[in-house]
């Protein structure tokens, strides 16, 4: 099992870099993992990364990037909620990329 | 010695509980486990069946598994004891043997 | 002739109650994939399918995941259309102030909140099946 090192600990992730247990998140691994994805964490990153933790610890779920414009949209504001402002954020994707930095798990129905 | 009888599929769904009634003595025990705890929520279309048989049958429910689906101890039908994990093995313990009804 | 790209009726039909088994989550999980496609997609709950939407579901002393928030998540996958059978209900001593309050914002009527929740007899719920391109039940 792979590992990344936060704040002197061990943590396991998956083959495809997400965390295995969500509890082990703090916002340090977001920093971490931001680092080996070579981005640098703004507060417009965090807007988001915030968000998401909010909408897992409500549903139980990562939503689909669809539903995460739609909800940052309403909650943040139109120049917020649309694909090309949460892909200058999240290159590799707001659904995956966003939603490891943020400790949750893959979207589902995201492959 | 009495048994315990151990039931874990809805008895909207399967018809295990009426076969372990029918088999089960009078004195012994009947657990509702997993799917079944539904079973001994009071007022349905099935709660006479068990009322019925409450004076000579003692029947349990394990409590967690009844969390799990949103109801709690005072859902139960009257005469319907919830137990936790120690008292499903105090069950266990104090019984000659037990018969799971799959 | 059914063309590519064309919207198909499909409805989910569940019938177990959760936790001791896992087609209501695995159904549920589907249901997520399949909003994921454009469809007119819709759920129904009849027999013990109706405990999935059972309030108050507490999962922390089984140690599963309590899986009944995500249900609350299906109107922002514009999935707003929750059969539940009113026989199933009843045979099981519920009503609909049993269940998960579930709603979903019309977007053409100024994103107003309405209840993604309808009451159906087992005859009317036969009627809307019928006209399904596709069911998938579990």
């Amino acid at each position: 099992m792979a590992t990344i090192s936060v704040e002197g600990k061990d943590i396991e992730v998956d083959e495809e870099g997400y965390l295995v247990t969500l509890a082990d998140w703090v916002p340090e691994v977001a920093k971490v993992m931001s680092e080996i994805d070579e981005i640098e964490l703004t507060d417009e990153h965090w807007d988001i990364l915030n968000f998401l933790r909010e909408y897992y610890e409500e549903y139980q779920i990562a939503p689909a990037v669809r539903v995460l414009t739609k909800a940052v949209a309403k909650k943040l504001g139109k120049d917020k909620g649309n694909s090309k402002y949460l892909y200058q954020l999240f290159p590799y994707g707001p659904g995956k990329q966003a939603c490891k930095f943020a400790g949750l798990p893959k979207p589902t129905g995201c492959v | 010695m009495a048994m315990l009888h151990i039931v874990n599929k809805s008895v909207f769904e399967r018809g295990t509980l009426d076969s372990c009634l029918k088999s089960s003595l009078s004195g012994s025990s009947i657990l509702f486990i997993e799917d079944a705890v539904v079973s001994a929520v009071n007022n349905t279309a099935v709660s006479d069946k068990i009322k019925a048989e409450l004076s000579s049958k003692n029947f349990y429910v394990l409590t967690p598994d009844l969390n799990a689906r949103g109801f709690t101890d005072a859902d139960l039908i009257e005469g319907i004891k919830g137990v936790d994990y120690a008292g499903f093995v105090d069950l266990v313990a104090d019984n000659s043997n037990v018969q799971s009804w799959l | 002739m059914d063309g590519e790209g064309q919207t198909k009726k499909f409805m989910f039909v569940n019938r177990k109650v959760p936790y001791g088994t896992v087609y209501a989550l695995e159904s549920l999980e589907v249901v997520l994939i399949s909003a994921a496609f454009d469809q007119d997609v819709s759920l129904a709950f009849v027999d013990d399918g109706v405990y999935q939407l059972k309030n108050g579901q507490s999962t922390d002393g089984i140690g599963m995941k309590n899986f009944s928030p995500t249900y609350k998540a299906l109107g922002d996958y514009d999935i707003n259309k929750l059969y539940v059978e009113k026989e199933s209900l009843e045979e099981r001593g519920l009503s609909l102030d049993d269940l998960m309050e579930l709603t979903y914002e019309d977007e053409d009527d100024d994103w107003a909140e309405k209840t993604s929740i309808i009451l159906v007899s087992r005859e009317e719920l036969a009627e809307v099946m019928d006209q399904q391109d596709v069911l998938i039940s579990s």
